[in-house]
């Protein structure tokens, strides 16, 4: 009773915040009903019995993609009014596609399952083990080529970021520290043989 | 109130349409329809791990960590060309991204 209530109000948080993200004006609102949808979506996760995968979804999403959202948002100097015109151009089509996809995907959902969906309950974890280290158990066996080849994804978005942002501007006096290593008495100090009484110039 | 499997594929599956319109509808801010394809891969995730929990088999919630990963990498990538592409044209407008289009 009580997970079904809290099912039925995770999930119509989370439907309406996802609506609210894209029908927003403001793409700084939308950041933030996306971290909202995801928090709702973490709830579920645990309802789900998937503690593991909800937290990693709050750090990895709230913490880092989220915020990086904001960043880009407010770094970018954008006319909101002007993104928004012509918004409902489309609206008729897409809502025509919405509506077809949204019924066909919860008629195959619940057709195909309704037989024996009611009569499952959902069990993530077997017997005696938390969550947690039941997902390491199998993530570092059987999956460990697949975990480290995750660990690679990550490593080439973040050089493929840094390579992307970075700029050299010109003008900017940057330390050439090879060149003050390569330094030598010969290259920094100038010997002149001033005459007497000529002065120095 | 029986919650089943059936449900929460019924959410995902709503989700992942409303993620689809963001893309339909929003033809001028690139960034809402990126924040459309991280809703879409948050209702793949919330499929896995029901499918996870209802057939207590933990190999769904292995590849939800992984949806999760190859979607934070997206994200990083796709906002670093979005900075780009604003640093050479001054806008983010989608219906402006033709430039290849010859």
């Amino acid at each position: 009773m009580l997970t079904g209530i809290a099912f039925y109000l995770f999930s119509a948080v989370l439907i309406g915040a996802a609506l609210m993200v894209i029908a927003s004006r403001n793409p700084v609102h939308s950041v933030l009903f996306l971290i909202l949808a995801f928090f709702n979506a973490a709830a579920l996760f645990i309802l789900l019995g998937a503690e593991f995968l909800a937290l990693i979804l709050l750090i990895v999403y709230v913490g880092a993609v989220a915020v990086l959202f904001l960043f880009v948002v407010m770094m970018l100097d954008i006319e909101f009014a002007e993104l928004k015109r012509g918004a409902l151009q489309y609206l008729p089509f897409g809502g025509l596609v919405g509506v077809i996809l949204a019924a066909e995907l919860v008629l195959v959902g619940i057709g195909a399952l309704v037989p024996n969906a009611g009569s499952l309950v959902p069990h993530a974890t077997p017997g005696h083990l938390t969550n947690t280290e039941a997902l390491g158990r199998v993530l570092y066996t059987d999956y460990v080529y697949y975990f480290e080849t995750a660990g690679l994804i990550l490593f080439v978005a973040m050089i493929g970021a840094i390579v992307l942002t970075l700029r050299h501007k010109p003008g900017v006096r940057r330390q050439k520290i090879a060149l003050q290593n390569a330094r030598d008495p010969k290259l920094a100090i100038e010997l002149v043989d001033v005459q007497p009484g000529q002065g120095g110039a | 109130m029986q919650v089943g499997l059936a449900n929460y594929l019924a959410v995902a599956a709503i989700l992942f349409t409303v993620g689809v319109l963001g893309i339909f509808l929003n033809r001028r801010n690139v960034i809402i329809i990126l924040m459309s394809i991280e809703l879409i891969l948050l209702s793949v995730n919330i499929n896995f791990v029901a499918f996870s929990a209802f057939l207590g088999n933990l190999t769904g919630q292995v590849f939800a960590l992984f949806v999760l990963t190859v979607a934070a990498a997206e994200a990083a990538i796709g906002l670093a060309i979005l900075v780009v592409y604003f640093r050479n044209r001054g806008t983010i407008a989608v219906e402006t991204v033709n430039l290849m289009k010859g």
